[in-house]
């Protein structure tokens, strides 16, 4: 743990903030703060410490108890599925000793000062947040002992919480939670240093809803915890397009085709026949790089979304493509063969130990291979949408949004106000992965509300407008050598890897891959292997790139995890023993000893690579597989292991190809280490659903440009796995849920192995090696 | 002028005919629990029930569902098949952003109200036109046996 903790300082926020409109509930308030001075402390800072707002300004983490006893817990992350809205509560409820079934969670907004870091995106929420929302529980527990110490005029040190009551031990009274808020909410808060945090026996959620073992189907599982379960269920639960205002308008936009094309010329004189049509409003767009900001375009504002529709299907546009410089020539084929070429020459260093050109040119035999990945479209369930209402100086936004924060800057700068005048309300999320950590709907609605002041104004995506006008992932060509001696060993490796920038959307294009694109899964290369080169070559980007779940980590580990099985079978090798001797033996890898200085932002000393770690799931993965069993022609198992947020997984797929190049899924088994587990359930369906992404990756995921447009519109040709595509059945294996470590991401980890298992899966069915993602039709050949 | 029997109610909304159902539902008759997610009938988060069947209201023009009786993920806690299916639902843990499984629900009670006991096989075809990006589809598989009152059939 890092010095910065120890600032830590816990502030009784509730006569300050929130007494004025809750003092009739008694409401106790307790807030994590962390002390301003130490902002400006040069030490080196590593996780939330690092983070915008994460610990240098205001409340973290808010726990609210009424006087009927119901806790609120006020939830600062983005809900897109992977359940921090429950897990964050489980560690609230757990630590002040709350029954579950009076614990209800509130949103907040966007509001980092109050808050903390909101960006809920590289698998941190948890590990950032379960020692300060700990902390921030102990003290009102505390504060409620204390409450009822005064009461019964006895000693603090005879009593204590149980599950929602403070006992008088000796006498056995008791006092609900509910009976002492109003008391204890004029206690000012404890030191963070006398606080008590309950040892691993006394939690009763944290860590407990292990449902099944293993190998038992979800089926026998305890009904796991969900906040927002019989919501969902019921469709009540509200996404961005959910919310309903008096005189409300909705609004779609016609987009520049092409990234940095603008607006020649609009005949609009059709769209304003539509029956519904209100308006047509152009929208400027910021050129590039375009960052969080509006493409611009011409949007249609209609009394109903399909209004809307209609009137943009009739609008006659003419766009300048001169704007757009590059990006209209951009032809995603013609590039892949560019960075195909690029990749024969040395790129910038990244990484250099031993002599690679005599480790090559001395090799036994010579393995080269180039890989290729194509973009990615987010493509979540829901497309993005806003609401904004504008009036009185002040605006009021609903929408999904994994930075609320962002949001709220983004739309005071565009429509000139004060934060502080600027509400970002965040509904749940239907999916993230990174697309809505990007709020540039939220401003168009914001611009639209500007114009209608007084009157909310909606806009709603289109599957076709999510598709063309995506961040998308980066495309991706590897280039991989390896010589191995005569029996087998890699004495030497070089990687080249290239692949358009996200600092191209925020700044001139730097036409390299950054630090923290390089330390997903490239510099932190685990091999043990004598001579090691890493190369990054030159790609530029000709459309807006953004995060992707798993980010770049997805094209590394798919090169390098289905290079480790070339070489397996080159060396005419099990691929699994293989990989462990590649690996090495356990050991814990300092990120900087090896020129990676990111480290997803994390302590090296807390967080080194672990070797040992990257062996265990392999074994445990292969185990479960029952590696090595005979399997008949056209099956086969494959294999991937990967290190990515700071957590480490491996899969095993078992498939069958038959003679018409039809591939089955018989079985995944998924290890995962990501350290303390707070909620196994929602662990396991994290690993679960990133298998089924994972599988849509390799298959038939591939976003195609000509002349700078995306060439794919919809669910018809952007092709996401349906059920038939799923594992037969898919099993987790989560291990290594100990203290002894430091906790690692989830939501993303999972993701990277999947591609590269499965091919290594059909290598073995098949002796077809797929270098070129998606697989699409090539298995038919 | 259309009317709608929307949940056993009547509804009448000023909406031209060729309005997708999944509109008048959304925006008009001000019931969200209906998903718009690909406006062509290639992700089924729109799905709803004429007259017990499942269809995807985004290519439904209104003009198609008068006279028919409308059923939306509202209406499936008072609906016996619709109830179970959402129970199994939460003890299965199957939401994950849940976006999508207004729609998936819509798409099981309509195979169990066909199909009471269906296999593997059955399920996969009549659950297949709905997506999930969330990737829950073991545990849709696992809840729709539950629903359907035996346990899982592994192949």
């Amino acid at each position: 743990m890092s010095s910065h903790h120890d600032t830590l300082l816990l502030a009784n926020v509730s006569r300050r903030h929130f007494l004025k409109g809750m003092a009739a509930s008694g409401a106790l308030v307790v807030a994590a703060r962390w002390d301003l001075a130490f902002a400006q402390d040069e030490d080196e800072q590593y996780g939330a410490d690092a983070m915008p707002h994460g610990w240098v300004d205001d409340p973290n983490v808010f726990i609210r108890i009424d006087e009927d006893g119901t806790v609120t817990v006020i939830n600062h992350r983005a809900e897109m599925g992977q359940g921090i809205r429950t897990s964050l509560v489980m560690v609230a409820a757990d630590e002040l000793g709350a029954n579950w079934d009076s614990v209800r969670v509130e949103q907040a907004p966007g509001d980092e000062e109050k808050y903390g870091n909101q960006n809920t995106d590289g698998s941190r929420s948890m590990r950032h947040w379960f020692d300060p929302m700990r902390r921030a529980a102990a003290a009102a527990r505390t504060m409620l002992e204390q409450a009822a110490a005064e009461q019964w005029n006895v000693p603090v040190e005879e009593c204590r919480a149980g599950v929602h009551v403070v006992v008088h031990t000796p006498s056995g009274r008791e006092l609900g939670f509910g009976e002492l808020a109003a008391a204890a909410s004029q206690l000012p808060v404890p030191e963070r240093d006398t606080l008590r945090l309950k040892p691993r026996d006394e939690w009763r959620y944290i860590g407990q809803m292990t449902g099944p073992s293993q190998e038992v189907s979800a089926t026998d599982m305890a009904r796991p915890l969900a906040i927002d379960g019989e919501d969902i269920v019921t469709g009540r639960a509200v996404y961005g397009a959910d919310v309903i205002l008096d005189g409300m308008l909705y609004a779609v936009i016609a987009r520049p085709p092409v990234y940095g094309a603008k607006l020649a010329s609009v005949d609009d004189s059709a769209a304003r026949e539509v029956p519904g049509v209100v308006e047509v409003v152009e929208i400027e767009g910021t050129g590039q790089p375009a960052a969080f900001a509006p493409l611009g375009g011409v949007a249609i504002v209609a009394e109903n979304t399909w209004a809307a529709i209609e009137g943009r299907r009739a609008l006659e546009i003419e766009w300048d493509l001169q704007a757009a410089g590059d990006n209209a020539a951009y032809d995603s084929a013609t590039y892949r063969q560019q960075l195909e070429e690029a990749a024969l020459a040395p790129g910038q260093v990244i990484r250099n130990k031993g002599d690679i050109d005599t480790a090559l040119a001395d090799a036994a035999s010579q393995v080269e291979a180039t890989y290729y990945m194509p973009h990615l479209a987010h493509a979540t369930m829901e497309p993005p949408a806003a609401l904004a209402h504008l009036e009185d100086g002040r605006i009021t936004v609903w929408a999904p949004v994994q930075a609320p924060q962002a949001a709220r800057d983004d739309v005071a700068g565009r429509l000139d106000l004060e934060p502080e005048n600027v509400t970002i309300n965040v509904t749940l999320l239907g999916g993230g992965f990174g697309r809505k950590s990007k709020p540039d709907f939220v401003q168009e609605a914001a611009i639209l509300a500007g114009k209608f002041e007084g009157r909310p104004v909606r806009v709603q995506w289109t599957r076709e407008d999510d598709i063309h006008h995506d961040y998308f992932h980066a495309v991706s060509v590897d280039r991989l050598e390896a010589g191995l001696n005569a029996e087998g060993k890699a004495l030497g490796w070089r990687h080249r890897t290239l692949s358009p920038s996200i600092g191209s959307l925020f700044a001139p294009d730097p036409g390299h891959k950054q630090g923290f694109e390089l330390g997903m899964g490239f510099n932190t290369m685990p091999f043990d292997i004598p001579a090691v080169r890493l190369e990054n070559p030159e790609a530029l980007a000709h459309v807006r790139i953004g995060w992707f779940r798993a980010v770049y980590n997805l094209p590394h580990a798919f090169a390098i995890q289905s290079f480790a099985a070339e070489l397996a079978a080159s060396a005419e090798r099990d691929h699994r023993d293989y990989l462990l001797d590649l690996l090495g033996p356990a050991r814990q890898i300092d990120p900087r000893d090896i020129d990676e200085a990111w480290n997803y932002g994390e302590d090296p000393e807390r967080y080194p690579i672990d070797i040992g770690r990257l062996r265990a799931v392999v074994e445990t993965a292969t185990e479960a597989a029952e590696w090595g069993r005979e399997l008949p022609d056209g099956r086969g198992l494959g294999l991937a292991v990967h290190h990515s947020f700071v957590s480490y997984t491996a899969i095993v797929f078992d498939v069958e190809v038959d003679e018409a190049g039809e591939l089955a899924i018989h079985s995944a088994d998924i290890a995962f280490d990501c350290g303390p587990q707070v909620n196994p359930e929602r662990i396991r369906a994290q690993m679960e659903g990133a298998c089924i992404m994972g599988i849509g990756i390799a298959l038939h995921n591939e976003i195609t440009a000509s002349e700078g447009r995306i060439e794919q519109d919809n669910f018809h040709q952007y092709l996401v796995p349906r059920m038939s595509h799923a594992p037969q059945v898919t099993r987790v294996h989560l291990i290594n849920d100990t203290p002894d470590v430091a906790m690692g991401g989830v939501g993303e980890p999972g993701l990277p192995p999947v591609a590269p298992a499965l091919c290594n899966a059909i290598f073995a069915a098949t002796g077809k090696r797929i270098r070129r993602l998606p697989i699409g039709n090539q298995l038919a050949s | 002028m259309v009317t709608l029997t929307i949940n056993g109610q009547q509804h009448e909304l000023d909406v031209p005919e060729q309005m997708p159902l999944l509109w008048a539902l959304r925006d008009v008759a001000q019931l969200t629990g209906t998903k718009f997610g690909c406006g062509m009938a290639q992700c089924g988060a729109c799905t709803v029930h004429l007259d017990g069947e499942a269809a995807r209201s985004c290519v439904t023009p209104v003009s198609a569902a008068q006279g028919r009786a409308i059923s939306t993920i509202e209406a499936m806690e008072e609906d016996e098949v619709g109830s179970r299916v959402q129970q199994a639902w939460l003890d299965l843990g199957v939401a994950q952003c849940g976006y999508c499984q207004g729609g998936q629900i819509m798409s099981a009670t309509a195979l169990l109200k066909e199909t009471p006991a269906p296999t593997d096989e059955q399920i996969i075809a009549a659950m297949s036109g709905n997506l999930c990006r969330c990737g829950t589809y073991q545990r849709i598989r696992q809840a729709i046996h539950q629903a359907a009152g035996h346990e899982e059939e592994q192949a």
